[in-house]
């Protein structure tokens, strides 16, 4: 949580920051896709502008709305999830697909299958084919010796089809260098539709992001 | 200390071997270096431990000019993967090796560089080489089928390829094709702050986060000398037990999806759950990520958290011990799990089983007890051990790990409640210059070791991440001679981590 009100630009933040999130020029930046939630900056601000939040980090549609503070982003997502939800109505199947992650997301994911969680009271399920697939759900950076086996599953999704991200390291490669075998994350080789944020992200925001993703989540702006 | 043997590299076998033979010493982990920069050649290193626990490396140095040496595997099998890796990444060549193939680089991967040798510039990608080798062995004969699957697979799970050889459902052969999730990050590490490092190290392996977190800093502590106070050991300790908790109890629930009872999934599923609540309540994060540091934590157990940690021990062990039975009288169940998956003692051994799946074949090893380290004291852990080997006996170590962590975790809890506030972070000043130092953690799958090497003012120039999912290097000889539906099964008995082994 930041309040702009307590910030004096000091910039000790983005100095600390292990993954290059945050960057503080004439105004304070902090990019959801990359951080991890390590909480340093929060250790180290003097003025008491940023504090840990009560909730997980909210899926966005764009990469532009995961910075913040957040400012107007006009985006087309609305009118897409729209059209998604007339298409592909309240039953939705999801491929997971790992693309290269530490298996931290991975567990979440199964996690919103189990009876606490239970995601499947939405009428969504995890299905074992891409091509019975509305929804491609992408974890990890995209690495090298993945890259082509995850283009051959987006590929083997017939249309209309979405993609979703789960995690820091698929909406934008951190915490791990790009470079000769880790990526950027699944934005840079397939179009993603909504980013859950989050190292991982919890099971509650993985069902928020899937709804959003459909047009079935309204949130109160 | 660390008694250091320097060798020639063309004695690297012999010694190697009279280190086993003569004083029962097994490998515990193998790196490769490239020292040129500092006006050497291209270094090895082979720790071995002792049954004392005491550590002893024998150390080699490879001629920059003829970069290869005689492979140690020929005389101790246990060294296979690593001295493939050491030809992947360092391009030192194991002459000899029964098995040179590539392990790490994939089929694509242009001949002749090598990710860790210092000219190699790691930021850049390297283009795909259009000319693919080295495929898999395959199996050929009269009405020998061959199954490819993955690498992407159909549940929710990590990705890896594996080929199956065999007749009809019976499986003669696989092969496993890993290292999908390679990240980089021991290149990552090189010339890397201690602090930017440790973010690496939680993110190896999402499961086994805090164990990477702790043997990493474990590391880092032993090369400058410093010692966390005891509040921050007991933190430790208890949070590493929860670690374990969540593991062992999810795994067994996963065990029940291998054979399809999908009850025993969703009841084990609720107790994962909850200790997984548990891990965010009492340290912020499901995964515990963001707790150690080197020299310390990062975040205290207050009374109302250690109060917490106690009574969900409480209720947690008469569910679990609830849970377990039912899925003990379930014959449909327990019969699919006997003789299933079996691993072999003397293989379990020879070729360097850790965790789990050793102790499950009657191989000691345990490194809470062996070496132990945090809060830890010799005698507070006593190794769970079976002897079948088979995918019973691997759950069976778990549930009786289950109930004895459960047992510890409230004896630590006795221990930190008598311990005052503390300083939970011991300052650890700038790193030594031109040393290394090894850091062991007992994960929920077994023993995972960072290796950390410093240059010349200090920096970090080496990392090596072996942890137990190397374990996978055996899962092969346990299926072999299996039915193909019971891949499923044995794999999760392992339940081991691809982003573990791959980094």
């Amino acid at each position: 949580m930041f309040d702009a009100a307590r910030c004096d630009l000091n910039g000790a933040c983005a100095q600390v920051c292990p993954v290059g999130a945050i960057v503080v020029d004439a105004r304070f930046a902090l990019d959801r896709a990359r951080c991890i939630s390590c909480s340093r900056c929060i250790e180290v601000c003097p003025t008491g502008a940023l504090a840990q939040g009560l909730t997980f980090a909210v899926p966005e549609r764009t990469r532009n709305e995961l910075v913040e503070p957040r400012t107007a982003v006009a985006t087309k997502g609305e009118e897409l999830a729209a059209r998604a939800h007339r298409v592909l109505g309240r039953s939705l199947h999801v491929r997971h697909l790992d693309a290269g992650s530490c298996n931290g997301c991975d567990w979440e994911i199964n996690a919103t299958t189990n009876a606490v969680h239970d995601l499947q009271r939405f009428g969504i399920d995890f299905v074992a084919s891409p091509r019975h697939a509305d929804i491609l759900l992408v974890t990890g950076t995209v690495t090298r010796s993945l890259e082509i086996a995850a283009r051959r599953t987006y590929d083997a999704m017939s249309e209309p089809r979405l993609v979703v991200t789960v995690g820091a390291c698929a909406a934008s490669g951190s915490p791990y260098p790009s470079g000769y075998a880790s990526g950027q994350g699944a934005a840079s080789i397939l179009p993603v539709d909504v980013f859950i944020p989050g190292c991982p992200p919890r099971p509650e925001a993985i069902i928020e992001g899937l709804l959003l993703a459909v047009g079935r989540f309204v949130r109160p702006r | 200390m660390i008694e250091t043997q320097n060798v020639a590299a063309d004695a690297l076998p012999e010694s190697c071997a009279t280190l086993v033979r003569d004083r029962h010493a097994r490998l515990v982990v193998m790196t490769g270096t490239d020292e040129r920069e500092r006006g050497r050649g291209y270094g090895l290193y082979y720790v071995f431990a002792l049954p004392s626990g005491a550590l002893v490396s024998i150390e080699a140095q490879v001629d920059p000019a003829r970069p290869e040496f005689p492979a140690v595997t020929r005389v101790v099998p246990a060294a296979h993967w690593y001295e493939r890796e050491v030809k992947d990444l360092l391009g030192v060549e194991p002459s000899g090796h029964p098995d040179p193939r590539r392990l790490v680089l994939h089929d694509d991967w242009p001949h002749g560089l090598h990710p860790l040798r210092k000219d190699f510039d790691g930021r850049l990608p390297v283009a795909r080489d259009p000319h693919p080798h080295e495929p898999l062995t395959g199996v050929r004969g009269d009405g020998v089928m061959e199954v490819p699957v993955g690498p992407i697979h159909a549940g929710i799970i990590e990705p890896g390829h594996f080929r199956f050889g065999g007749v009809g459902e019976l499986v003669f052969q696989l092969e496993a094709r890993l290292f999908y999730t390679h990240r980089g990050i021991e290149k990552a590490a090189e010339g890397s702050s201690v602090e930017r490092v440790l973010f690496l190290a939680e993110r190896i392996c999402g499961a086994c986060s805090l164990s990477h977190a702790v043997a990493y800093s474990q590391a880092i502590e032993e090369l400058t000398e410093r010692r966390p106070g005891l509040r921050a050991r007991l933190i430790r300790s208890v949070l590493l037990e929860l670690e374990r908790l969540y593991n062992h109890v999810g795994d067994v629930a996963n065990l029940c999806a291998g054979a399809a009872l999908q009850l025993g999934v969703y009841q084990g599923g609720i107790l994962k759950e909850r200790l997984q609540e548990l891990n965010a309540a009492a340290a912020g994060h499901r995964y515990l990520f963001g707790v150690a540091c080197p020299g310390g934590v990062r975040r205290d157990l207050d009374a109302a958290a250690q109060e917490r940690i106690r009574r969900e021990s409480v209720d947690i062990e008469s569910e679990f011990r609830g849970y377990v039975d039912a899925l003990l009288e379930t014959e449909s169940f327990m019969e699919r799990l006997v003789g299933t998956g079996v691993l072999k003692h003397d293989l379990a051994d020879e070729l360097g089983a850790v965790g789990v799946a050793a102790r499950a074949s009657g191989v000691v090893r345990d490194v809470r007890a062996s070496q132990p380290y945090a809060a830890l004291r010799p005698g507070m852990v006593n190794p769970v051990v079976r002897t079948e080997g088979d995918v019973r006996a691997r759950m069976l170590v778990r549930v009786d790990e289950v109930f004895a962590s459960l047992g510890l975790v409230r004896e630590l809890l006795g221990e930190l409640a008598e311990v005052g506030p503390a300083e939970l972070v011991t300052p650890i000043g700038p790193l030594p210059a031109d040393r290394w130092a090894l850091g062991m953690v007992e994960s929920p799958r077994g023993e995972n070791v960072h290796w950390l090497m410093t240059g010349a003012r200090g920096e970090i120039t080496r990392y090596r991440v072996r942890s137990a999912s190397y374990n996978w290097a055996l899962v092969p000889f346990a299926v072999a001679g299996n039915l193909l539906p019971d891949f499923p099964l044995i794999n999760k008995s392992f339940e081991l981590c691809y982003a573990c082994l791959d980094r």
